[in-house]
């Protein structure tokens, strides 16, 4: 899987930032300017024997560093409908989370993604899966790992400290619709999450965070293609809806006032997006994206007589704001292995600047016949 | 308490039903099933007659039905290649797996034709096991049928009598119906044809008439009109009869090439439901020759 964009932004995306939101790290700011090269994936996918499958998708970054973006083991032959997965692979929450990224119909991430789960939520755990004996699709799956990434830290304990929970269901409607709707839980207690902030003096300050997050995800989406022939028209319809809570505590200026008191936030979050292919070949889509900063409560900046603790201008990024953007694309795909994409996005993600978004991106697949996944 | 635990157990005893669930991949081999397994078996076809059989997703419902199947009847030879292999997957279904009785390929019992020299994804959408439309010559039915028969009768030993009989039965009249079909052919014989996929390679073959064109530059490319034209002069020699599509196919491409060639088009049902008249295996046969031959007129 190759990809590279050309990218033009009016906003510097090394000062990118998601208001409203504790940062997240990892890559969720758009990329670089001009000319870049997107992740080049590896992947190789066999039967290990007639009970195990295994699947590795390494990715090469384009400054040179290799990660391991999927590694696993799946079983084939447990039968009663039951799946296990077992390694580092994408979570089954949500909808757009257990795709990979060239698969997406936009060039990024929802925003919604990069703000709850620092773009897409992997885990190195175990996963299972079942499926009911039923002709409407019914499956429910659970997963505990170690956690790791936003919005867990590492917790260097024994046991799973990440756990998530997922249910979908889907089906037909005559031959030209299917669908699928979608219920997830990921819970997790990070332990010392750190971001940096700059507080109301200018001076850069990293706070943590110590407590309970919980988040949940609805997902839904539905084809249309007449008479299920997806080949000449079809049309996409989704959505997502994140809801967070988290509480516990929060540390303002690790390495200075080292202020510790109670923190709770309930925020939101959704997108939906439209995927049109009006011809052979072509498509346009629409999206919309929207978050809510909902309630936050810092402890830390409650009364205290003294006058000098911190006070929410010291907390920049908390300060309450609704990030929205709307996005343009239209693709064209000379056949199925390959895609030339365009991309228009107004993204009002920062506060005080609004970031007119331009890509032009190439996705290619080579290889091994991939798969049609729903 | 004892009624809903009573319903409980009934509701659990009712999954040991007698019949053979039968998930075929595309509608030709949901007919033959039916045909050979009558009311002992409950038959979802994954695919309808006016879809492109190269691009199915791995939709809710399929994975859903091929949870609880005996049997999967796939064409093989890589037709499936981009979605059935994420639905046996996600199936957890351990008795469909490849390898195992539960899982069979028509495409393993008959003789491939056009099998690439070359494997190379510049030559399009070509797979290594040869041309995987097999399901265009009466032949291939007759010897995939065989050996269906054969494997349900393994998987379902009581009622492979049945089975065995329903199969004499349809064979019997297959066979007759294919001497009718090569009779009634017969001026199609050496005829020059374009398709617009190359689908028919065993259709040809069948009936002897003779591919000169083909409109996809590749194998599931879609033409262009400047390609198009210069197809067109390098046909205006000796331009051919008629124009093959396959129902499911878009259809600008071929009415472009007929138009301007002047030659008919003949849009072939393909498979069972790809038109009005095309509802069985039977009248798939009956409305393709009696299509063919209509554009000889």
């Amino acid at each position: 899987m190759l990809a590279g964009t050309y990218t033009r932004l009016t906003q510097d995306p090394n000062r990118y930032a998601i208001n409203g939101f504790i940062p997240t790290g990892g890559d969720v700011a758009p990329p670089r300017r001009s000319f870049g090269l997107g992740e080049s994936e590896l992947g190789i996918a066999a039967n290990i024997d007639p009970g195990l499958r295994g699947q590795l998708t390494a990715s090469l970054a384009a400054d040179g560093g290799a990660s391991v973006e999927e590694s696993f083991i799946q079983t084939l032959g447990l039968g009663s409908g039951v799946t296990v997965k077992a390694g580092r692979y994408l979570s089954g929450i949500g909808y757009m989370n257990s795709q990979h990224a060239h698969a997406w119909d936009f060039v990024d991430a929802p925003l919604a993604y990069k703000a709850m789960l620092g773009g897409q939520w992997k885990n190195d755990g175990v996963q299972m899966k079942w499926i009911a004996p039923t002709d409407l699709l019914v499956e429910i799956g659970a997963e505990a790992g170690a956690g790791g990434a936003f919005p867990s830290t590492d917790r260097n304990k024994n046991g799973s400290t990440t756990g998530a929970l997922f249910g979908h269901v889907g089906g037909d409607v005559g031959l030209s619709n299917s669908w699928r709707a979608g219920l997830s839980v990921l819970g997790t207690s990070p332990r010392d999450r750190q971001y940096d902030d700059v507080n109301g003096a200018g001076v850069g300050v990293t706070n943590a965070f110590s407590g309970r997050s919980r988040t949940w995800l609805t997902d839904f989406v539905w084809k249309w293609a007449p008479d299920g022939n997806a080949t000449v028209r079809n049309l996409i319809v989704q959505g997502e809806y994140f809801h967070r809570r988290e509480n516990g505590s929060l540390t303002y200026d690790i390495n200075g006032a080292n202020l510790a008191d109670d923190y709770a936030s309930t925020q939101s979050g959704f997108y939906a997006q439209t995927v049109y292919q009006f011809m052979p070949r072509w498509r346009v889509g629409y999206r919309y994206d929207r978050l809510d900063s909902g309630k936050v409560s810092l402890g830390v900046t409650g009364g205290n007589p003294r006058g000098s603790t911190p006070t929410m201008a010291d907390f920049p990024l908390l300060a309450a704001y609704t990030p929205k953007r709307n996005s343009l694309m239209v693709d064209f795909s000379a056949s199925e292995f390959s895609r030339l994409r365009l991309q228009f996005a107004r993204d009002e993600s920062r506060r005080d600047a609004i970031d007119n978004q331009f890509w032009l991106q190439y996705v290619v697949s080579l290889g091994a016949h991939g798969a049609h996944s729903f | 308490m004892k009624t809903i635990i009573l319903a409980l157990l009934a509701l659990l005893a009712l999954p040991a039903r007698a019949e053979l669930k039968i998930f075929a991949t595309v509608p030709e081999w949901g007919a033959l099933a039916s045909v050979i397994g009558g009311d002992k078996v409950d038959v979802f076809t994954a695919t309808n007659g006016l879809q492109d059989p190269h691009h199915i997703q791995a939709r809710p419902s399929l994975i859903a039905r091929a949870r609880s199947a005996d049997l999967v009847v796939a064409t093989g030879a890589e037709l499936e290649v981009g979605w059935l292999p994420v639905v046996l997957r996600e199936s957890g279904n351990a008795r469909v797996q490849p390898g195992q009785p539960g899982s069979f390929e028509a495409a393993a019992y008959v003789r491939m034709l056009d099998v690439p020299a070359r494997l190379d994804r510049a030559e399009g959408d070509v797979h290594a096991a040869g041309n995987p439309h097999i399901q265009t010559d009466p032949r291939n039915i007759l010897k995939a049928g065989e050996a269906l028969a054969a494997r349900m009768a393994q998987l379902d030993g009581g009622d492979a009598a049945t089975y065995q009989a329903n199969w004499k039965s349809f064979s019997e009249r297959w066979r007759a119906a294919m001497a009718r079909w090569e009779k009634q052919a017969a001026p199609l014989r050496g005829i020059s044809v374009a398709v617009q996929h190359k689908a028919f390679p065993y259709l040809e073959d069948w009936l002897g008439l003779k591919e000169v064109a083909a409109l996809e530059p590749k194998p599931g490319v879609e033409p262009s009109v400047a390609y198009l034209s210069k197809l067109l002069g390098q046909v205006a020699a000796n331009p051919p009869r008629m124009v093959i599509r396959a129902a499911y196919l878009s259809p600008q491409a071929s009415e472009w090439f007929g138009r301007e060639a002047r030659v008919p088009v003949v849009v072939v049902p393909f498979t069972v439901g790809g038109d009005e008249r095309a509802q069985d295996l039977f009248t798939l046969f009956d409305d393709t020759v009696d299509r063919l031959l209509a554009a000889l007129k």
